[in-house]
């Protein structure tokens, strides 16, 4: 599985991730959160291996991301999803979704039988599968690259803020689905957000971040009683509802 | 759009300017010289002519003289300037055109002493020969209205109110006006002007003494008195024929045409040839067979081409020319566009340099292929190509790399080995702007093709040229309307096809 050792990044003089250690659990989401610019989303592009640590290791089943011999094939084993779905424009849904099945020359038959499934896994309804994205609201866009991301069926679920462009109606219904998803498939899932409820909502594990370094990781219960420092505590609170007051 | 057809025909059209242009990009040109020559082995022979109206009709007649003797002889007429004949000549790909002394004595021997025994000495060592001058000197010369009583330039100091208009090339070069007054001491302060103006002026009285060049067409039909260099101040530029030694050789039939036509024409006559060509309107074919008619006896058949046949030639020509070179840019434009967006350093390089070549000057780089390529349409082709590179490139290079980060970044998260992600999602949402590049290249293309007439490509710059030699509005139209109405066409397919393509994304 993934695992971080003394893991740092810097874009230009900017640090993006401190050194800083981190494992994930199978079957299990861990929840990346923290205020913008904090190094949630460089992590995950790290564990992706979109851009390569300044040092320490990325590892992936214990050996280094970049000496594996197949970088690609590493890819195909997560799935992962951006805030806007990350659709290329130019294929309709389905063919989204079974790009890289096609790719592999799966059968014409198993790609639809699989596609079917995971229409029916994140709930879009079929007729839409032959939409362009452009033709989909945000919502649908996020269920066809949940989709996308599933196909293959990973080991590992990547999603950075995948819900964050959506209304807060379609957001809650969505959040729901993902859920029974993750549970069901039981996935190793780790997803960045900002928004403290989603995280709670989602969570086995939250790592609260801050310039690049980890300020707390723990349970929603763990970061809530016994937080780390004031910060966390400061952090949950500007997050709270005013319906929760 | 607009700008397909602008340039070409920026080169001046006057005689003198036509046998001493190309001077600025001599380094170019020296080096192209020196590219080995393959002399041609064909049986007919090759005759060439630059694009003015005497040297076309010299070469009608040189070719009517020796079709006239059995031999098979080919036009390539109005080619585009000095350099490109002489290369061809030395190439091997023309075998005779008609040159002046003054042209070779300056511009191409200038290191042979200023006799005819000195050009040739030089010229032989290049295996080229040169003829017995034809018998007309086509200098600079000065004329104005007849029946004043003045011969000579000479005279002119003694009338310090008469009115010189001359063009602006003569005021400015060194042998023209300056060289004049100085050495005749002209009390005169010259207008300067457009030279088809200064026939008007000469006309309606307001000028008294223009330029001219002595066989201009033009002194006949205004009845001009052309003044004796009593001095010899201009140059002197004797026409002969330039011919390749070892065809000579081979077909003696060229020796009997060049030995043939030695003192034959004067200045009168090579007048009145312009003057029907220019004025009356008569094809240079029929002026060139009745001269060598009335030289040999022999009936040279001149063959006619009809508006149609020439059109449809011409379009033949001009669509192979933008098909294949096009065609082959877009072949390897692609590709070279692929590794710049995917190689900074040699994307750098390979930008760099598409982007020089574009920098050189067409007539330039349709020299430097004469050497290489002989004239025709390969060297044009070449050419063409060349120019169609950088839009192309540029273009992919564009849609390669602008974009959008999520996407790029999702395509290479879902595992697709970098060939398959650039052939099922780059190229594809590139492809817009790829189509773009295509299209612009394509566009310019069409535009440029028209200067593949100066080194006998043909296409609808033939008829261009032509028309602008001969002030034919009509043979220009016949070139440029269809130039114009292709690049429309073009620009029309692409944006069709640019309909059914992926809009670029967000």
């Amino acid at each position: 599985m993934i695992e971080l050792r003394g893991v740092s990044k810097s874009f230009d003089d900017e640090v993006a991730v401190q050194p800083l250690d981190l494992s994930l659990h199978s079957g299990k989401t861990t929840v990346l959160i923290g205020p913008s610019g904090c190094g949630k989303s460089t992590l995950l592009r790290l564990m992706l291996g979109l851009t390569a640590p300044d040092a320490g290791e990325v590892l992936f089943d214990g050996t280094p991301f970049f000496e594996h011999e197949d970088v690609d094939a590493l890819r195909r084993r997560l799935g992962y999803v951006v805030q806007r779905g990350g659709l290329f424009p130019h294929l309709t849904a389905s063919e989204n979704v079974s790009l890289v099945g096609k790719w592999q020359g799966r059968s014409e038959e198993d790609l639809l039988e699989r596609l079917i499934e995971l229409a029916g896994v994140a709930h879009l309804p079929v007729e839409l599968l032959g939409k362009k994205p452009d033709e989909l609201s945000g919502g649908q866009r996020q269920r066809v690259a949940l989709m996308r991301a599933l196909f293959l069926d990973p080991e590992v679920l990547l999603l950075d803020e995948p819900l964050g462009a959506l209304d807060p109606m379609i957001r809650a219904g969505l959040q729901k689905d993902l859920r029974k998803v993750f549970r069901d498939l039981g996935k190793t899932v780790v997803m960045v957000t900002h928004d403290m409820g989603e995280a709670a909502f989602f969570a086995d594990e939250i790592v609260l971040m801050r310039d690049g370094a980890v300020v707390q990781a723990g349970t929603f219960v763990e970061l809530t009683q016994s937080p780390a420092e004031p910060w966390v505590t400061e952090f949950i609170a500007a997050q709270r509802s005013p319906l929760d007051a | 759009m607009m700008g397909t057809l602008h340039v070409p025909w920026a080169i001046p059209a006057r005689r003198l300017s036509a046998r001493a242009g190309f001077g600025h990009c001599s380094l170019v040109l020296v080096a192209a010289l020196f590219v080995p020559s393959s002399a041609a082995a064909s049986p007919g022979v090759t005759v060439g002519s630059k694009k003015f109206t005497e040297s076309v009709i010299l070469g009608e007649i040189v070719t009517a003289h020796l079709r006239a003797h059995g031999r098979e002889a080919r036009h390539r007429r109005e080619l585009g300037g000095t350099r490109v004949l002489w290369n061809a000549l030395l190439g091997g790909h023309v075998h005779v055109y008609p040159e002046y002394t003054g042209t070779l004595r300056q511009e191409l021997l200038p290191d042979a002493g200023p006799a005819l025994e000195g050009l040739r000495a030089a010229a032989e060592e290049l295996g080229v020969g040169i003829s017995d001058p034809i018998g007309f000197n086509n200098t600079y010369a000065l004329g104005m209205d007849g029946g004043r009583e003045i011969w000579t330039i000479s005279d002119l100091a003694d009338h310090p109110n008469l009115v010189f208009g001359f063009s602006n090339e003569f005021l400015d070069r060194a042998d023209g006006w300056p060289a004049l007054r100085s050495t005749y001491g002209l009390p005169q302060t010259p207008r300067g002007l457009d030279h088809d103006l200064a026939y008007r002026g000469l006309e309606a009285g307001d000028i008294d003494v223009i330029d001219l060049y002595s066989t201009d067409a033009e002194i006949a039909h205004y009845q001009l008195t052309v003044l004796e260099d009593d001095r010899g101040m201009f140059p002197e530029y004797q026409a002969v024929l330039v011919y390749r030694l070892d065809v000579a050789a081979v077909a003696p039939e060229l020796l009997g045409a060049v030995a043939g036509l030695a003192g034959t024409i004067d200045e009168a006559a090579m007048i009145r040839m312009n003057s029907r060509v220019k004025l009356s309107k008569l094809s240079e074919a029929s002026v060139a067979a009745k001269f060598v008619k009335g030289l040999t006896g022999e009936v040279v058949e001149v063959e006619a081409e009809t508006r149609w046949t020439r059109f449809t030639r011409n379009t033949r020509d001009h669509l192979v020319l933008v098909a294949v070179s096009l065609g082959a840019a877009i072949l390897v434009s692609i590709p070279l566009g692929i590794v710049a967006a995917r190689r900074r350093r040699t994307g750098a390089v390979i930008l760099g340099t598409v982007g020089i070549i574009q920098t050189i000057p067409s007539l330039a780089l349709l020299v430097f292929m004469i050497p290489l390529l002989g004239i025709g349409g390969p060297p044009a082709i070449v050419a063409l190509f060349l120019y169609s590179l950088l839009p192309i490139v540029r273009n992919t290079h564009a849609g390669l790399t602008d974009l959008p980060p999520h996407i790029r970044e999702s395509a290479a998260a879902t595992g697709l080995p970098s060939g398959a992600r650039l052939r099922l999602v780059e190229l594809p949402m590139a492809s817009r702007t790829i189509l773009a590049g295509i299209k612009t290249a394509a566009v310019i293309n069409v535009g440029t093709a028209t200067l593949g007439a100066l080194i006998g490509a043909g296409g609808y710059g033939a008829p261009i040229l032509t028309g602008i030699r001969l002030d034919e509005v009509g043979l220009i139209l016949e070139g440029a309307v269809p130039a114009a109405g292709l690049a429309l066409v073009v620009q029309g397919l692409f944006e069709l096809v640019e309909r059914r393509l992926p809009r670029p994304p967000r």
